[in-house]
C-alpha cells in the first residue's frame, strides 16, 4: 500500500498561520466588545440616577389669610412655602441659615404649590401636607453621590443642612420616585427640574426636516446620475465632488448654513428648519453614494428585460430598478440620518446651542438638539448635571436604536414585496 | 427584398467606438418563419439581433449605419419611437430574467404599461393566453401569485417568453434562449418556438447547430462581422456554398 497523500512539509506552518489569524480576529472582536461594554456600562451607571428624583413633604398653611379662596391665583405661594419651612425648622433664625433652609426645596416650589392649589381648590382653608421637589443637592446626597465624611468646608451641604435632611428622612417626609419630569420638562437652570423633552422634540423636528429634504433629493440625484446622465467628463467631475463632499468637516456646513440660510435668506435662527437643512447637506452625499452603489448592484438583466418589452427608461427605472435598490438606499439613509442625529458642530454655528426651556411647537421656533443638550449639560457647573448628561446620552442612544429599528422594519417590508 | 420579408437589413454597419462589429449586412427575414443566426462567438450575430429592436442604443459608444426596415418602415429614422418599436419587436434573453415579482405581474407588466387590457377580466384572459401559448399555464395556474424567480430555469425562460408575447409583438428576438437550460427544458422551448411561429416572426441566435437545424426554416451564418451566407436552413446545412460555412458546420472553425 502506497501513501497517495503524504503530509505536506508546510502543513504545520499552514495550520499555525490559520490558527493565528483566527485568534487575531477573535482578539479584535473581544477588544471592541470590551470597549462597548465599558462605555455603555459607565453611561448607564452614571445616568441611572437621573431617572429617579426626591420629593419632600411639607405642611403648608392654606388658610384664608394665606390664600384667598375667591382669588387663589393671587396668593404669594413662594412666601407660603418659606413660612412652612420656617415652621418646620424654627431653629433657623439667621438670614444665612434661612437661605439654606429655603434651599432644601427646588426654586420652583412656589409654582408647584400654585399648581397644586389651582388643581385642588377643595384643599383650601387649613393646613395641608404637600409634596415638593427637593433641590438637587438634597437629591444627590440621598443618591450617595456626595460623601458625608469629607470636611464640612469642602461640601456644598453644611452639617446643619444634612441634619435637617436626616430629620425629614426620619419623619418619613422624604420619598424617592421615578423622574417623570425628566421626560416632560424642557431645559432648566435647576438640575432637579431640567428635562430632555425640548431637546428630544428639537432633534426629532430637525431630523424630520433633514429626511424630508435629503431623502428625495438624494434618491433623485442618484437615479439621474446612475441611470440617465451621459457618462462624460462633466459627470465625472460631479461624481468626484460628491465623494469629496462626504468628507468635508461638518462644521463647514454649519458655516455655510450661517452665511447662506441665516444671513442671506433670513431664515429663523436656532430653528429646526435651518438645522435640518444644514444636516441634510451633510447626509446628502452619504445617501447619494449609497443609493448609486445599490442601483449599480441591480443586475443589468432586469433593466434589459424591462426595456426589451417596451418600457420607457423612466418606467424601467421606477418600476423595476429603483424598487430593487430601495433596501440598499434605505440602509444608506439610516447611516446618514444616524450621523445627522449625533452631529453637534454645525448646529452650534446656526445657533441651536441656545438654552431652550419651552418645547418647540414648529420647525420655525428656536430649538436645540440632543447632542447639543448633552454638550450644554456636560458644561454646567452643578454636580447634579453630571447624571443628567449621562441620562441624555442614554436617551440619544435609545432614539438612535428606535430609529434604526423602524428603518429595519420598513426595509423588511419592502424586501418582502419581491 | 422577397415578398414575404418583414425585416430587411440593407448595408448595416455597426461600430463600437472605433471597432467595427458588423460590416455591410444585407439580410431579409421572412414573416412567420423562424430564422436562426449562427456563427462563432464574437461574429456579430447578437449585435445584429440587438440592432433589430435598437437595444444597441443602450450602449453609449454603439453606432448603427445603413438601414433596417420592418414592414417597409426605417426603424432608425429620427422620428421613430423606440419604446413603440420594442413593443412590436419583443426580446427573450440568454439568461432567464423574470422580474422579481409574481408570475402574474411578470406577464401583466407589458400589457399594463402599453394599456392593452381594459379591465381586470381582460388582463386575466391575456395573462392566461400568454401562459398557454408559452406552454406554462398548466404548471403555474395555481400559483400565479408566487414569485417568478422561484420557478426552475426552463420555466423561467418560458415565463419570459410569455411575458414577451403578452404585448402581442410581431417579431420575437431570441438571444441564445436555451444556452442556460438543460436538454429537457431546451426541447420544450424548441417545441414552443415551432408553435409560436404561427403567430410571430422569430429570429433566434444560437450556438447549437442542431438547434438551428431543428427549429428554423431560414439560417444566416455570420463570421467575423460579415454575413457569409443565408438561405433555407436545409440547403445551408446540406449544401453550403461558402467554404467557411462548411467548415463551421463541420466543426472545423469556431
Amino acid at each position: 500500500m502506497t501513501d497517495f497523500i503524504t503530509p505536506s512539509s508546510q502543513l504545520k506552518t499552514r495550520k499555525s498561520a490559520e490558527k493565528r489569524f483566527q485568534w487575531y480576529g477573535r482578539g479584535a472582536i473581544i477588544a471592541s466588545l470590551v470597549f462597548l461594554v465599558v462605555m455603555v456600562g459607565s453611561i448607564l451607571y452614571k445616568g441611572s440616577g437621573a431617572f429617579t428624583t426626591t420629593d419632600v413633604a411639607i405642611v403648608v398653611d392654606l388658610g384664608p389669610e394665606a390664600v384667598d379662596p375667591a382669588n387663589p391665583q393671587d396668593a404669594r405661594f413662594e412666601k407660603i412655602v418659606k413660612d412652612a419651612l420656617k415652621a418646620r425648622f424654627p431653629e433657623a433664625t439667621k438670614r444665612a441659615d434661612r437661605r439654606k433652609l429655603y434651599g432644601l426645596v427646588s426654586n420652583d416650589a412656589g409654582f408647584e404649590l400654585e399648581r397644586f392649589v389651582l388643581a385642588n381648590p377643595d384643599k383650601l382653608g387649613g393646613e395641608v401636607r404637600v409634596w415638593f421637589r427637593a433641590s438637587d443637592d438634597f437629591d444627590i446626597l440621598l443618591k450617595g453621590t456626595v460623601d458625608r465624611t469629607v470636611d464640612e468646608s469642602e461640601r456644598r451641604l453644611s452639617d446643619q443642612e444634612i441634619g435637617w435632611i436626616d430629620t425629614l428622612l426620619a419623619d418619613g417626609d422624604v420619598k424617592r420616585g421615578f423622574n417623570w419630569s425628566f421626560f416632560t420638562n424642557g431645559d432648566s437652570r435647576e438640575p432637579e427640574l431640567a428635562g430632555i423633552l425640548s431637546a428630544l422634540v428639537g432633534s426629532a423636528l430637525t431630523l424630520l426636516v433633514c429626511f424630508c429634504f435629503s431623502f428625495p433629493v438624494g434618491i433623485l440625484a442618484a437615479i439621474y446620475l446612475e441611470e440617465f446622465a451621459p457618462k462624460n467628463r462633466f459627470s465625472d467631475i460631479i461624481e468626484v465632488n460628491i465623494n469629496n463632499l462626504a468628507a468635508v468637516p461638518s462644521i463647514v456646513f454649519g458655516l455655510l448654513g450661517l452665511s447662506m440660510l441665516l444671513n442671506t435668506f433670513g431664515m429663523p435662527r436656532s430653528s429646526p428648519l435651518v438645522g435640518g437643512l444644514v444636516l441634510s447637506l451633510m447626509t446628502l452625499p452619504t445617501i447619494i453614494i449609497a443609493a448609486r452603489a445599490s442601483l449599480r448592484a441591480v443586475p443589468p438583466s432586469i433593466r434589459e428585460a424591462a426595456l426589451g418589452m417596451g418600457a420607457s427608461p423612466v418606467q424601467a427605472t421606477f418600476h423595476h430598478v429603483a424598487p430593487l435598490a430601495l433596501p440598499g438606499i434605505m440602509t444608506g439613509t439610516i447611516v446618514g440620518m444616524a450621523q445627522a442625529l449625533g452631529e453637534t458642530a454645525p448646529l452650534l454655528m446656526i445657533g441651536m446651542v441656545a438654552f431652550i426651556v419651552d418645547v418647540p411647537q414648529s420647525i420655525l421656533e428656536p430649538a436645540t438638539a440632543l447632542p447639543v443638550q448633552i454638550f450644554l449639560w456636560a458644561d454646567a457647573p452643578e454636580r447634579a448635571f453630571l447624571e443628567k448628561t449621562s441620562a441624555a446620552i442614554i436617551v440619544l442612544l435609545l432614539f438612535l436604536i428606535t430609529m434604526n429599528l423602524l428603518a429595519i422594519v420598513l426595509r423588511r417590508r419592502f424586501e418582502k414585496r419581491f | 427584398m422577397s415578398k414575404t420579408a418583414i425585416i430587411s437589413a440593407k448595408d448595416v454597419d455597426v461600430f463600437y467606438g472605433e471597432k467595427q462589429a458588423l460590416n455591410k449586412i444585407n439580410l431579409d427575414i421572412p414573416e412567420n418563419k423562424v430564422t436562426s443566426l449562427i456563427g462563432p462567438s464574437g461574429c456579430g450575430k447578437s449585435t445584429f439581433l440587438r440592432s433589430i429592436n435598437r437595444m444597441n442604443d443602450l450602449v453609449d459608444i454603439c453606432r448603427v449605419e445603413g438601414s433596417i426596415t420592418i414592414k417597409g418602415q426605417d426603424i432608425y429614422a429620427p422620428e421613430v419611437d423606440v419604446v413603440a418599436l420594442r413593443a412590436k419587436v419583443g426580446m427573450v434573453f440568454q439568461k432567464p430574467n423574470p422580474f422579481p415579482k409574481s408570475i402574474y405581474e411578470n406577464v401583466a407588466y407589458g400589457p399594463k404599461i402599453h394599456g392593452l387590457a381594459k379591465s381586470k377580466t381582460d388582463m386575466d384572459e391575456l395573462v392566461e393566453w400568454s401562459l398557454i401559448k408559452a406552454g406554462l399555464w398548466k404548471e403555474v395556474k395555481d400559483r400565479l401569485d408566487q414569485p417568478g424567480t422561484g420557478l426552475s430555469g426552463g420555466q423561467q425562460q418560458r415565463l419570459c417568453i410569455a411575458r414577451t408575447i403578452a404585448v402581442k409583438p410581431q417579431v420575437v428576438l431570441m438571444d441564445e434562449p436555451c444556452s442556460a437550460l438543460d436538454p429537457i427544458a431546451t426541447a420544450i422551448i424548441e417545441e414552443l418556438i415551432d408553435e409560436l411561429r404561427n403567430n410571430f416572426t422569430i429570429v433566434i441566435v444560437t450556438h447549437s447547430m442542431q438547434q438551428a437545424a431543428r427549429v428554423s426554416q431560414r439560417t444566416a451564418f455570420f463570421h467575423l462581422g460579415e454575413l457569409v451566407e443565408s438561405g433555407a436552413t436545409k440547403s445551408i446545412f446540406t449544401s453550403p456554398e461558402d467554404e467557411r460555412t462548411q467548415n463551421y458546420i463541420m466543426g472545423r472553425i469556431g
